[in-house]
């Protein structure tokens, strides 16, 4: 592999990951703060909102899964290389 | 250097070893295939096969075993599938959505559960059928085609009507959202799947011993939800397919 293409890939998938981490990051925040929230004011619907909560936790963490997916393309299967 | 020499020691172990993008190739006719997919996949059918024969074999009216375990699983199956799609339509889906819930789950956890290394293939390592994107892409457009399906046979051509509900203006949104349909569903979950299995491997390279531990109890408990993710958004698809715009306010309630 080239090296500069190389240098490129390793920087791009860092990238990838690292930005892609950041929006859902905060979103998982706000869901997670928002669940509490809820739980401190109602108790008693602690099951349905936990539920609820790690079904769209598993969206948001999806978010960052597509940036893995872009890293492990340009890592494992780079198509300039 | 010397760090150097340590990795190539890390790999000598029988069980810390990172393989990506090696597969196991068996060529039918012209095609080239994954073999290790292959050989998990059947391994995942032999077991569910088995495990509904062995629950089905003798019916009791008290269930107990096997046949508990598997009524459990169907109750949690056709839960689901009402709540997303909806009490009248929701019986003839049942079959479909179980058994991508009960596929995926099982796959994604004999990926983690079952030592597959012990078997030495010579190119390419056994690992969960979902771990590789050529399974999920082949699910979500199963799904694709479920949703279509779903729609046309419910409202014939009308299904097209969907496209410029509830404004015209949405028609092109609503067509790119066919598309990345399937595309984020197999991405999501190609995407965990791998990744719940690379960071294992990669905490194995380091510390073999204990440490991976937590992440691999973690993985199991990701693995789970994401089959449970598929199988909602596959009915929840299937449900929006076939709802009814015709009389306002009656298609919104199974929405959970």
């Amino acid at each position: 592999m080239d090296p500069i293409v190389a240098a490129a890939s390793v920087l791009a998938a860092a990238l990838a990951v690292g930005l892609a981490s950041i929006g859902p990051g905060i979103g998982q925040g706000n869901a997670a703060a928002q669940a509490v929230e809820g739980i401190a004011r109602q108790p008693e619907a602690e099951g349905k909102i936990r539920g609820t909560l790690l079904l769209s936790l598993a969206f948001m963490e999806a978010l960052t899964i597509y940036g893995l997916v872009v890293a492990l393309v340009l890592l494992f299967a780079n198509p300039f290389a | 250097m010397d760090t150097l020499h340590l990795l190539d020691t890390f790999n000598l172990l029988p069980f810390a070893e990172l393989e990506v993008g090696h597969h196991l190739y068996w060529h039918l006719g012209n095609l080239k295939v994954h073999g290790q997919v292959f050989i998990t996949s059947w391994f995942v059918i032999a077991v569910l096969i088995l495990a509904s024969l062995a629950a089905t074999r003798s019916i009791q009216r008290i269930p107990t075993g096997m046949q508990n375990l598997m009524e459990y699983a169907l109750e949690f199956i056709r839960d689901l599938a009402r709540t997303q799609i909806g009490e009248k339509e929701y019986r003839a889906w049942v079959p479909f959505v179980g058994t991508l819930l009960l596929f995926i789950f099982l796959s994604n956890w004999s990926g983690a559960l079952i030592p597959w290394r012990i078997i030495k293939l010579p190119e390419g390592e056994l690992a969960a059928p979902t771990s590789d994107i050529n399974t999920t892409v082949a699910f979500a457009l199963l799904t694709s085609l479920a949703y279509f399906y779903a729609g046309f046979k419910k409202k014939g051509l009308g299904y097209f009507g969907n496209y410029v509900q509830p404004e015209p203006i949405m028609l092109p949104f609503k067509i790119i959202e066919d598309f990345t349909k399937p595309l984020s569903l197999s991405f999501r979950l190609f995407g965990n799947i791998l990744a719940d299995e690379l960071v294992v491997a990669v905490l194995v390279l380091l510390v073999p011993l204990f440490v991976p531990l937590p992440v691999m109890v973690l993985g199991l408990f990701t693995s789970a939800i994401q089959a449970l993710i598929f199988a909602t958004l596959a009915s929840a698809y299937i449900g929006e397919a076939m709802e009814d715009h015709g009389h306002e306010g009656e298609g919104h309630e199974e929405h959970s």
